[in-house]
């Protein structure tokens, strides 16, 4: 009985050390900290919250360096990627980028003092493309469940697609993407997203409620 | 034989059906006109009240009057997972409702969730959507909003259903309507003005949403994995070369029917 112990012991330091050996955090862990973090700095800082600039600026620094934002920007265009030159695709993927932060922050900024779960992660430790899922629990309904879809790079695990209560925010943009392409080609659709970013950032200049 | 006021009406619809429109929305130009009649009808009423009941009364209040609509819902939440087969989640709900009833006082206080006894969401369409019948068209329906023929004739089942409906006299039955109806409007105050940043063309966003979730709901979450995105991105996906990146992540789109 001893030995089993032993052995099982031993396993569970080997297993430790192995995964502290690990170059990066495993996605889950990942997710966990930055939405700590996040949440976090906006509970201390009441300043932020009000601040719209300010909370896109936390954003940047600290949520954006994990997001593959050119691929994200590919899976919504769909087919109509490949439309693009490298010119248009760069900015596309800017436009789109400002206007998933600036809505991001507005998320945030709602739901902040909500209670949040973390699940473990389901996954071999070979995968390399794997679904992180939180829950956001909220009193006298039913928790939102938010879907992180993350993939290995060689730059670390990043994410690629965010579902929010089972709704997939790159397929639910691909619609729009798509009858905008149709209509008025892809400098439409640059130009419609940029309209719409400006119009947002004059809002936001205004002070919030 | 009389020809039934459904398929006259479906007649009309299918008059309205444009030709390149999405598939799964051939009544698009009807459904935008009843959507503007919508949107008109929240600013000018549902989202002023709202929004002075969010600000004018305390979260604590407010949650009291979520839970007591929401403890009466679990009744039919707990009969739709049963006709789903699925005994377990059933049996919780009447569970919930059963403590919220009473160490709960009549449900204003969420006394299940404390314990663990988490809520659940389900409705009549979700569990003809469990038994096979798929979406059907999609349909704006006047007032309530994003639906689809599955879903309206689920709505139609539940609204039939609505133990609030019982209430007497009928002047107390139709406040508690209106406090329901007040109170799911308030909670969605953020989320439609997310959606309003968000889209470039409200409808389709709110669409396209209203589809995902509803699909997602059926499945409890679980849906069989949208092949769509996976095979496109067995093509591969660009990956940025520069650490850029972007976010989301918004709870889009609740609609009438989660509660």
């Amino acid at each position: 009985m001893r030995t089993i112990a032993k052995a099982a012991l031993c396993l569970f330091a080997a297993l430790l050390l192995a995964s502290a050996q690990g170059q990066e955090a495993t996605p889950d862990v990942l997710v966990k900290n930055v939405t700590l973090e996040v949440v976090e700095l906006i509970a201390k800082d009441k300043e932020i919250r009000g601040n719209r600039n300010k909370l896109i600026e936390l954003i940047n620094e600290k949520v954006l360096p994990h997001f593959n934002f050119t691929g994200m920007t590919a899976l919504a265009m769909g087919q109509s990627w490949n439309k693009a030159d490298a010119e248009q695709k760069k900015r596309l993927t800017e436009e789109f980028k400002t206007l998933l932060v600036r809505t991001y922050a507005s998320a945030l900024a709602a739901f902040a003092e909500q209670k949040l779960e973390f699940r473990p992660l389901r996954a071999k430790p070979t995968d390399t493309d794997v679904t992180v899922n939180v829950r956001v629990l909220q009193p006298g309904a039913q928790p939102v469940p938010i879907d992180y879809s993350m993939e290995k790079t060689a730059h670390g695990w990043k994410v690629y697609d965010v579902m929010v209560g089972g709704v997939s925010l790159v397929a639910n943009y691909r619609t729009e993407f798509n009858n905008t392409v149709r209509e008025s080609g892809i400098e439409g659709l640059i130009k419609s997203l940029s309209a719409k970013n400006r119009t947002l950032e004059a809002a936001g200049a205004a002070p919030q409620k | 034989m009389r020809l039934p006021a459904s398929a006259v009406l479906l007649a009309f619809l299918a008059a309205c059906a444009t030709a390149d429109g999405d598939p799964r929305d051939p009544f698009e130009g009807f459904n935008r006109g009843v959507y503007k009649f919508n949107e008109a009808v929240d600013a000018a009423i549902a989202r002023p009240v709202a929004t002075a009941y969010r600000d004018l009364l305390h979260e604590e209040i407010r949650s009291r009057v979520r839970n007591f609509f929401s403890n009466i819902a679990d009744l039919f939440i707990g009969v739709n997972n049963l006709l789903q087969g699925k005994l377990q989640d059933g049996v919780e709900d009447w569970a919930r409702f059963a403590f919220n009833s009473t160490f709960g006082l009549l449900g204003i206080h969420d006394v299940a969730s404390d314990m663990g006894i988490e809520k659940h969401n389900e409705d009549f369409g979700q569990t003809l959507g469990r038994w096979g019948v798929g979406d059907g068209p999609y349909l704006v329906l006047p007032i309530l909003g994003s639906s689809t023929l599955r879903d309206g004739v689920g709505t139609a089942a539940d609204i039939y259903t609505d133990p609030v409906g019982d209430f007497r006299p009928i002047r107390l039955r139709n406040s508690a309507v209106a406090l329901r109806l007040v109170s799911v409007r308030a909670d969605l105050l953020d989320a439609s003005r997310i959606l309003e940043e968000a889209a470039l063309d409200k409808y389709v966003f709110q669409r396209d949403a209203y589809l995902q979730r509803r699909r997602s709901l059926i499945y409890d979450g679980r849906p069989p994995r949208e092949e769509r995105i996976r095979e496109e991105r067995s093509f591969k996906t660009p990956v940025n070369v520069e650490p850029a990146a972007g976010v989301d992540n918004l709870r889009v789109v609740q609609h009438a029917h989660d509660r």
